[in-house]
């Protein structure tokens, strides 16, 4: 996702002279061809994230289209009061692009694991939060976010993460992509969990079950009419994210379901609500912490062959 | 004294008397840190900044920056004074329903070019703004106005060390030096010095004055830039609650705003300082 990035920047940014970016001096082997394109419009501001979200601030309020780029925690929790005063409450066009969603940095530790972020950056008044699920949807994600007004943080995984989609998707900040249709089940993923639903989905394509896939790359603003619609459908919803079980998708989901009057089956699975120092890569923490294929497969089975086949009676109103 | 100096005088009365006027009427905090920018605000304000209050967004403005927002009511009365906006707007401060909030708000009023209030924002975004002028080969220069405790910040040290990396001769900033912070002095709570020394291994311009002398502070800002590539600082020795006898040097006016007594003491108080001097 972050060779998708740069790459779509630096192409963005030979149009648009407005563009910058800013990184808390991270990004070596990925942010090097905007450095040598643009020497101007780069910045590395030093290990000094607060000075560096305000200096993209007053960049900002001088016309300029500022990216700042840096480890998630880094880049969001060290200087989440220049986030929150400094962009959001001018409502400033600073597009914040954190690396290493969830366990993207699986043996560097708690420090660098990226868990609560989504949590914090969607409780800001005028804050956009996006995850794209794969390359694809992180061009997208990039390129409007240029003419999105206001602060973003688009959350990216790490590197070497696949196309998910198959075919182009239709991308729009605030909406959902369904990328699967089956009229069992719903799976809502977002960001680097939209491969392992897709994957999901399949397999239980396999014995029988037709799982709906849809991404949820924006957590906020939120897509309401379709989660609605989906729970309308009377079909058991399940939402898939590395994040922490608080604040995420799944919080957001659940307030919209409660809400809702609907009678949906509905389980989160996510990461607990815990500092994870088990050594490992991520593959291995996420097998550890209940977000391996296996592990989703066999949540998602449990919870559908526990419940009566009684979809009708689930159905909610819209409400 | 010059003429000049005389007319920056009378405005300064003017501007303390609304400042008075304003703490007292919305019960609100800081009158002490709002009196002791007085005068260099009123010397930015109608001596020093390219501005044109008719046009308050005009691309090679000199843009400053109040990094210590608690002070704003001085910065509301200088610019309603500069007629950015009518004066009785300067009555609805901190009331119920009024229009001016305690801390420098941008959108509120026009001429606040950044909202600020927890310290330790303004310098950085004032290197952003310096930044970008540089880069489009604008004039405008950019002041930063910084209390003395804010410097217990990293943040501001951050900033400091980019300015200078970035050569940065369009950024000036200024400490309203007044020595009391919000619970104490500043060499019992976090000792500053030394302060100049500290700024100069920062790679900053340092420059000394006493921040209520008119001739000096006109002098020091005609010095813009102080040296070529390199952003330069302002020592302002002041003194909190400046110009009312029983508010100089008083923590206390930290936080307490003033009775209708005495409000009326402190105005008569300014209306005996005819000659300009306190």
């Amino acid at each position: 996702m972050r060779m998708a990035f740069i790459n779509k920047l630096c192409q963005l940014a030979k149009e648009d002279e407005r563009i910058f970016l800013l990184t808390g001096d991270l990004g070596f082997s990925v942010l090097e061809q905007f450095k040598e394109a643009f020497p101007k419009r780069f910045i590395n501001a030093g290990v000094a994230e607060a000075n560096m979200i305000g200096v993209a601030a007053g960049l900002s309020l001088s016309g300029k289209v500022v990216f700042v780029y840096s480890i998630i925690p880094f880049v969001t929790m060290r200087c989440y009061e220049q986030v929150r005063n400094d962009l959001c409450q001018q409502n400033l066009d600073v597009k914040i692009i954190g690396v290493g969603g969830g366990l993207s940095y699986g043996t560097a530790g708690p420090t660098h694991h990226a868990i609560e972020d989504i949590a914090i950056m969607r409780a800001l008044p005028n804050m956009t939060v996006v995850c794209p699920g794969d390359p694809i949807e992180t061009e997208f994600a990039v390129e409007q976010a240029v003419s999105y007004e206001g602060p973003i943080y688009i959350r990216l995984g790490k590197g070497n993460e696949p196309n998910v989609h198959e075919t182009i998707p239709e991308f729009k900040i605030g909406k959902g992509i369904i990328l699967k249709n089956g009229n069992d089940l719903n799976i809502l993923a977002t960001g680097n969990m939209l491969e392992n639903a897709k994957i999901v989905a399949d397999r239980l394509e396999k014995e029988g079950i037709n799982a709906s896939v849809i991404s949820m790359h924006t957590i906020k603003p939120l897509d309401v009419d379709l989660i609605k619609d989906l729970a309308y459908s009377g079909e058991p919803m399940f939402t898939i994210e590395e994040h922490s079980i608080i604040g995420g998708l799944g919080s957001a989901v659940a307030n919209i379901l409660a809400e809702s009057n609907s009678r949906v089956i509905f389980k989160r699975i996510a990461l607990p609500d815990a500092y994870i120092k088990n050594v490992g890569d991520q593959e291995y923490l996420r097998y550890l912490n209940s977000l391996s294929i296996e592990k989703i497969m066999n949540k998602i089975l449990k919870e559908i062959n526990n419940q009566p086949d009684d979809k009708a009676s689930r159905r909610g109103s819209i409400s | 004294m010059s003429n000049v100096n005389d007319s920056l005088v009378e405005i300064s009365k003017n501007i303390r008397k609304n400042i008075l006027k304003m703490v007292t009427v919305s019960k609100s905090s800081h009158v002490g840190s709002a009196l002791s920018i007085v005068e260099i605000l009123v010397t930015l304000y109608f001596k020093i900044l390219n501005i044109d209050p008719s046009n308050p967004k005009k691309e090679d403005r000199d843009r400053f920056i109040l990094s210590k927002g608690h002070g704003c009511s001085a910065l509301y009365a200088v610019l309603a004074l500069k007629n950015f906006f009518p004066e009785e707007i300067l009555e609805s401060y901190g009331t119920n329903g009024g229009t001016l909030l305690g801390h420098a708000t941008k959108e509120i009023v026009p001429g606040v070019e950044v909202s600020t209030g927890s310290l330790g924002h303004g310098l950085s975004i004032g290197a952003g703004i310096a930044f970008a002028g540089k880069h489009d080969h604008s004039k405008y220069r950019v002041f930063v106005l910084l209390s003395d405790g804010e410097c217990d910040e990293g943040s501001v040290w951050e900033a400091a060390m980019f300015a200078a990396h970035h050569k940065l001769d369009n950024l000036i900033a200024i400490i309203d030096y007044n020595k009391l912070q919000a619970f104490g002095r500043t060499e019992e709570v976090n000792n500053l010095e030394p302060l100049i020394d500290k700024w100069k291994s920062f790679g900053w311009m340092v420059q000394e004055i006493d921040g209520h002398n008119f001739s000096q502070i006109i002098k020091v800002f005609e010095k813009i830039p102080f040296k070529e590539n390199k952003p330069g600082i302002i020592i302002a020795h002041t003194v909190k609650g400046k110009g009312i006898s029983f508010m100089e040097n008083q923590l206390v006016w930290h936080y307490k705003s003033p009775s209708k007594e005495e409000m009326d003491l402190a105005l008569k108080e300014l209306s005996l300082y005819e000659d300009g001097v306190y």
